[in-house]
């Protein structure tokens, strides 16, 4: 049977926050003065496979601004948003964010959603010293090569999610198959998950790489279910991962071994149904449910309804907002939009907006921040159709869950 | 590596197979008949797994969408070589197929418009799903019946090429169209529902995959690559050749993935430049044709 | 244009009409005064490289599909191929800019003439499909190569921010001083493939577009000229590569994908296929009509899929193409 369903019609407020970015092109130079609106680059993919996640990113990160110029703004000055559609491209991420810097001469970059267009802005405002706040998952934005010391990291990393999921799922002795995507981020998974694995006493039955983007994983599965695992662990993300999941299922994976995965995504089990992710377990940075015992999330939450009838807000919409309100709070603090002093105080902030305390490490740059390890509920304990997790448990946010700072090659 | 194993691997390989080649006979038919390269195809093989979808949610059962569908794409496919296609004969070979490379990026934004770009979930049919012991292995029950439905309209597409007067027709203005219009068959008609029947099959192929795979608007993308590879290497225009490199790749892909999974992919497009640089027509296309 | 017209040495097929015989004894200095005026014409820099750049490629591209009648599907690989050699041997073995272009566009060419060699043996839809089952092999070849290439992630680390011209230092993070750095570099380019249609060459090239049969019969090779224009045209591809290289700093995997390729068609198409300029019109009306339409809305395939259908159908010369046949008042191109 399939499950209803009802034709979605395009989401006019982004429309309109885009329209709104092209009306400040029409607009006369201003010079640069204290008075002066302070403009924040957001490129994002607005078209392709991550628009729902996009565009939750844009009404988060509008939200963010608006309740900064209720509040009166960053030093007296206005706060706007330039929602800019990277198409999930990194050579378009680049260019649209060269365009912001050259012609609309914003203040600071925050968005992605790809480990590549991240790395690609990063590669762009680094050579040009603009700030850049990071919302997309990634190791290698941490470590020292790609390093930029006008580059905050937001969003969790794979290690981070690896290892807080690790230990809530394995135990000792535990046999755990993988089943990974064969790109970078797919093996800073694996990579993650081996390290808790190997800590928590859990062996490997076996490692199978697949290509990156596959829609069949059916060939997949005979020697999935050789290996006998206790733990099936896709390291995937998107599609891949929803597919895989759903012929893992199909394949009865799910009746022999728990399944595992890094990141679960609140619009791509929208998009799946609760009956192939039954019981499926994975990491998220952010989930609605953590109003009951975070009164910051209560707060974002509500905020978050109040603008968009009623609708919840989502793991990487999240992103957009503790994004963009770490990034003001910090010129809040600045003062303006003087680089090296929103670096400093970049550095120093304490915030907790949205999901607990978070703050920036020094070294790399990363949010230390808590981990959620979600469950996907049955069709039956859904209360309402945005009810689709049970957190399982909170890793509080702690340095311990990120690779130390010498180990990602700076200097002690 | 054991036996079963093996087995195992070889039969995901023939249900891979399937699919593809579903599309890829699609294809093949129109290149034969009309010579022109559907770029579309993916496309459609997206509308038609939409279609099916919506068709299965309006009443309630998957077996109105596996049966609607096709017949409505098909019919849409009709439209479409009238008003688009025909216009084109005459004019370089390039062209079409230019055509249906753009009429491609308009078909997935449509389907991004009216469905939301996020892709739908496509339940197995409660009476198809769970797993079936093959004595060699565990496997889904709807995987069985895919292969069930290709095999029935591979039989049904053989007979009617083979045993009625549409499939002489059709046949014989795949060999030389001037002599059919010399003889007073209406060749622009026969082009007509030719481009139907491939535009159909390959809607076929997204409704049965689309439980396998949930529907999202990218998903033609990739099989028409795939169906591409299948076509050029049993031969454009080959029905048989479609047929046998449908099943040829499928299991190549399921080998590689036992032995080496993350060049799967790569396979398939090595294995279609080894055999274009060996026998550039494909395994059993004519030379002739170009 | 019959087959007998343009099988004629280059001089003999001289347009008719006044007004093209001027415009095309004068198109490379015309082109290049449109190219210096473009930055200033576009609503931002970085659109204007952008045009620069594709329209180069699509020149190459051009010199193949318009002039040469083959239809690649493939030229993203060329492209990215000099984009991924000027960056890896800036970024991992030190190499100045220039040689590291120099590298790029060898390279590029060298691939270009493998894949030239084996694609040139099959013919029509046949040689479309080599050349993209071929350019699949080289993106999935980069994916895999990811120590070298960055894989998936993208290749980086390699920005060039000032480049030294005999002593004279350029900050090429600067947009104007770089446009104008990469425009030298699509100039020659542009010279070097109006050198190439006008000698004799470019006219047997045409030859084999119109009747390959008859190239034959007048005792041309066929196989050597396809060869040669496809290598050509991979270098010109290459060249424009490495200016994307120089130009964003990263060479992300998507360089080499289908969809480049494809959007090189269908520039060279909108622009007009086999025009002199016609590709720089194609890149810069394609790019215009995604960064315009894509701000009000999303859905810009929509349109730019419609418009690429409205050309084949009824402006096949592309806009262009049909402007220089307007312009002389009768149907010739």
């Amino acid at each position: 049977m399939t499950q209803g369903f009802s034709p979605t019609s395009t989401r006019r407020g982004t429309l309109a926050g885009i329209a709104a970015g092209a009306a400040t092109l029409a607009m006369p130079r201003i010079a640069r003065a204290q008075s002066e609106i302070i403009r924040i680059g957001f490129p994002t993919p607005l078209t392709g496979p991550f628009a729902a996640e996009a565009k939750d990113q844009v009404k988060s990160a509008e939200l963010a601004v608006k309740q900064i110029n209720d509040k009166g703004g960053v030093a007296g000055r206005k706060v706007e948003l330039l929602v800019r559609d990277d198409k999930l491209n990194a050579g378009e991420a680049a260019t649209r964010t060269l365009e912001l810097i050259e012609k609309d001469k914003v203040h600071a970059i925050v968005g992605a959603l790809s480990s590549a267009v991240q790395l690609a802005v990063n590669e762009v405002t680094r050579a040009r010293g603009v700030i850049y706040v990071s919302i997309s998952q990634s190791d290698t934005i941490n470590e020292v090569k790609d390093f930029s010391r006008f580059t905050f990291h937001e969003a969790l990393n794979p290690h981070m999610t690896t290892a807080a999921v690790a230990k809530h799922t394995f135990k000792k002795g535990s046999k755990i198959a993988y089943l990974v995507a064969d790109y970078a981020y797919g093996h800073e998974m694996l990579r993650g998950f081996k390290r808790a694995q190997e800590a928590l006493g859990a062996t490997s039955v076996g490692e199978i790489l697949h290509p990156f983007g596959a829609a069949d994983y059916s060939t997949f599965m005979p020697r999935l279910r050789s290996m006998r695992p206790d733990i099936l662990c896709i390291c995937n993300f998107g599609r891949d991962q929803a597919n895989a999941i759903k012929q893992a299922v199909d394949f009865g994976m799910n009746r022999q071994a728990r399944i595992v995965v890094p990141v679960l995504l609140h619009n791509q089990r929208l998009a799946i149904g609760p009956e192939a992710f039954d019981g499926v377990v994975g990491g998220a940075n952010y989930y609605w449910g953590l109003e009951d015992t975070i009164p910051s999330a209560k707060a974002f939450n509500d905020a978050f309804k109040a603008a968009h009838d009623g609708a919840y807000p989502t793991d990487y919409g999240a992103y957009g907002y503790t994004g963009v309100y770490s990034l003001l709070l910090a010129m809040q603090k600045a003062g303006g939009t003087e680089t090296d002093k929103v670096i400093a105080a970049l550095e120093e902030l304490k915030y907790d907006v949205a999901k607990g305390p978070q703050h920036y490490r020094k070294c790399d740059h990363q949010s230390v921040q808590s981990v959620l390890v979600l469950e996907s509920k049955k069709k039956g304990e859904m209360k309402n159709p945005a009810d689709l997790f049970k957190v399982l448990a909170t890793e509080p946010a702690s340095e311990d869950i990120l690779r130390t700072c010498k180990e990602l090659g700076f200097p002690a | 590596m054991d036996a079963e194993l093996i087995a195992m691997q070889l039969f995901s390989g023939i249900a891979l197979g399937a699919i593809l080649i579903m599309v890829a006979l699609g294809l093949s038919i129109i290149f034969g008949m009309l010579g022109v390269v559907n770029f579309a195809h993916g496309a459609l093989f997206m509308v038609g797994a939409y279609a099916g979808l919506w068709v299965a949610s309006r009443t309630g059962s998957f077996w109105w969408g596996l049966l609607v569908a096709p017949i409505a794409i098909g019919l849409f496919g009709i439209l479409i070589e009238r008003v688009l296609i025909r216009p084109l004969y005459g004019r370089s070979v390039d062209d079409p197929l230019l055509l249906t490379f753009g009429l491609g990026y308009v078909l997935v934004e449509a389907v991004r418009i009216v469905f939301g770009s996020d892709g739908i979930p496509f339940q197995t049919p409660p009476e198809l799903s769970g797993v079936a012991d093959l004595g060699i292995g565990f496997f889904p029950v709807y995987r069985l019946f895919v292969v069930g439905v290709v095999a029935i309209v591979l039989v049904l597409l053989w007979l009617g090429l083979e045993k009625t007067k549409f499939g002489l027709i059709v046949r014989a203005g795949a060999k030389d169209p001037q002599i059919m219009r010399v003889l007073g068959v209406d060749i622009a008609k026969v082009w007509l529902l030719v481009f139907g029947l491939g535009v159909g099959l390959t809607a076929l192929g997204g409704v049965l995959a689309a439980p396998m795979r949930n529907v999202n608007p990218e998903m033609g993308a990739l099989v028409l690559a795939e169906a591409f590879v299948v076509t050029v290497i049993g031969g454009m225009g080959s029905l048989l050749g479609a047929v046998v490199a449908g099943l040829l790749v499928g299991v190549a892909i399921s080998m590689t993935a036992l032995v080496a999974p993350e060049m799967a992919t790569i396979v398939m497009f090595a294995l279609m430049a080894a055999v274009l640089l060996v026998r550039p027509q494909g395994l059993f296309g004519k030379k002739s044709r170009a | 244009m019959t087959a007998s017209t343009s099988s004629l040495p280059a001089a003999a097929r001289a347009p008719r009409s006044p007004w093209r015989a001027r415009l095309t004894a004068w198109r490379v200095p015309l082109s290049i005064l449109a190219l210096c005026l473009l930055p200033w014409l576009l609503p931002s820099q970085a659109l204007a490289v952008n045009v620069l750049i594709y329209g180069l490629l699509a020149v190459g591209y051009n010199l193949l599909f318009g002039y040469t009648g083959l239809l690649s599907f493939g030229h993203a690989a060329f492209f990215g191929a000099g984009a991924y050699v000027t960056g890896i041997a800036i970024g991992q073995f030190g190499l100045p800019w220039f040689a590291a272009m120099l590298l790029g566009v060898a390279f590029g060419g060298a691939l270009a003439f493998l894949v030239g060699l084996l694609s040139i043996r099959t013919r029509g839809i046949y040689f479309s499909m080599v050349t993209l089952a071929l350019s699949q092999l080289v993106y999935y070849t980069a994916l895999q190569a990811s120590s070298w290439t960055g894989g998936e992630n993208g290749l980086r680390g390699f920005t060039v921010s000032t480049i030294n011209v005999f002593g004279w230092a350029i900050d090429i993070l600067d947009p104007v001083k770089k446009y104008y750095v990469l425009m030298v570099f699509a100039a020659a380019a542009l010279w070097f493939v109006s050198r190439v249609l006008n000698s004799p060459f470019g006219a047997v090239i045409e030859a084999v577009r119109e009747n390959e049969t008859r190239a034959r019969a007048c005792g041309y090779d066929v196989e050597r000229t396809k060869l040669l224009s496809f290598t050509l045209s991979g270098v010109i591809g290459a060249l424009a590569g490495t200016l994307f290289a120089l130009h964003l700093a990263i060479v992300p995997l998507d360089i080499l994908s289908i969809h480049t390729s494809g959007m090189v068609v269908m520039m060279t198409l909108l622009g007009g296929a086999g025009s002199f300029f016609g590709p720089f019109v194609g890149a810069l009306a394609f790019l215009l009509m995604e960064d315009v339409v894509s701000l009000w809305t999303s859905h810009w395939q929509i349109v730019v899929g419609t418009v690429f259908i409205l050309f084949v159908l009824f402006l096949p010369k592309g806009i262009w193409g049909t402007a220089l046949a307007a312009l002389a008042g009768r149907g010739g191109r």
